[in-house]
């Protein structure tokens, strides 16, 4: 029997938080992760995967003024499982079979006979995997870091 | 329980084109044909999902017409299911009045606004009118009327049964605004007819 999990304010940010690390996983990554879950449930496609682009806005320091960092390509897909559940997909990038992993994982945690599976078998270790890269880029980014400074001149 | 934006999708709506681009460009084929011969009946072949309340030719036609650019009326008391359909395939503003619409799609046993109440162009840019989508219960039967005008050689008769009360009157007003006024499209099943402004209707 399968259950679709209720929607609840509670549930939104852990839900955005799935979508993050789906959308910020290797392609390759996802795709070995899905393959080691084995047979998933059939499922049918809402809106093929398509490709666009998105506008990133920023601020400066993150609390200026905001600006238009620049255009991002962005591929979505959206499918549904034959209980009803819809899952949606956002990735960067221009690879159409990740929205579609993405899309399809992102129905399957919503319920509760997949929930448990997917959350330690592929998103535990995906989330583990982003953290590491950004704090090696982080690191690498740290070596070339330089720091100014004036030095007081004597006006009067 | 209060609901959140992100998950209050409810049930999917249903799928769109399956071939999105090739059945887009038929349907908008079709809808040419249709103007360019008035009163002729053009048939469409969409392979989509249907929402509740919709007939497949008007989801095509809402499909291969609306989109971000266009803005989109509905009857009061449309199904949800409609709605949520059209922002999700075609990502189109829904409006509250049919003179903000670019389209204004009628769906069966609702009532149509009268021609007046629609957007009839601006002189500068009369392609900026409403076009009223009808769906209707039949284009073979009802009070025969004869067209005439351009696309037309000489005469053609149409037969429509389920026009909105008063629609030929309507309709000649409506011709008479030129180049300003409403085209109409008359959607049943799978079937469309058009009828362009310059169509002149008598009977």
């Amino acid at each position: 029997m399968q259950t679709t999990r209720s929607p609840s304010a509670a549930d939104a940010p852990r839900r955005a938080a799935w979508m993050r690390v789906l959308a910020l996983a290797e392609p390759q990554a996802l795709a070995q992760a899905v393959q080691a879950l084995g047979p998933l449930p059939a499922h049918s496609t809402l809106r093929p995967p398509e490709s666009g682009m998105a506008m990133v806005r920023a601020r400066s320091g993150g609390t200026g003024a905001q600006f238009n960092l620049g255009e991002l390509s962005v591929t979505r897909c959206a499918v549904t499982l034959d209980g009803g559940t819809m899952g949606v997909g956002y990735v960067p990038g221009r690879a159409r079979g990740h929205a579609e992993q993405a899309a399809v994982l992102d129905a399957l945690l919503q319920r509760d006979d997949w929930h448990d599976r997917i959350q330690a078998g592929v998103i535990a270790p995906l989330a583990r995997a982003h953290a590491e890269r950004a704090q090696r880029q982080a690191r690498v980014a740290a070596q070339t870091q330089v720091e100014f400074f004036t030095m007081v001149r004597g006006e009067d | 329980m209060m609901q959140t934006p992100l998950l209050s999708f409810g049930a999917p709506p249903a799928p769109g084109f399956a071939d999105a681009v090739t059945q887009s460009q038929q349907t908008f084929r079709a809808a040419l044909q249709a103007l360019a011969h008035p009163g002729s009946v053009q048939p469409l072949a969409p392979d989509c999902g249907v929402p509740p309340g919709l007939s497949p030719g008007m989801t095509a036609m809402l499909l291969a017409l609306a989109d971000v650019d266009a803005p989109v009326w509905l009857p009061p008391g449309v199904d949800d299911a409609v709605r949520q359909f059209l922002r999700f395939h075609c990502g189109c503003p829904l409006v509250d009045a049919p003179s903000q619409a670019r389209f204004a799609a009628v769906p069966a046993g609702h009532a149509a606004p009268a021609l007046e109440h629609c957007h009839p162009g601006d002189p500068a840019y009369p392609d900026t009118s409403t076009t009223l989508l009808l769906e209707v219960e039949s284009l073979d039967s009802g009070a025969a009327v004869t067209l005439s005008g351009p696309g037309i050689a000489t005469q053609r008769t149409l037969r429509v049964a389920g026009l909105p009360a008063g629609f030929w009157a309507q309709w000649r007003a409506n011709h008479q605004l030129f180049p300003l006024g409403v085209d109409v499209f008359l959607v049943q099943g799978n079937r469309l007819c058009g009828l362009p402004r310059t169509a002149i209707a008598e009977g």
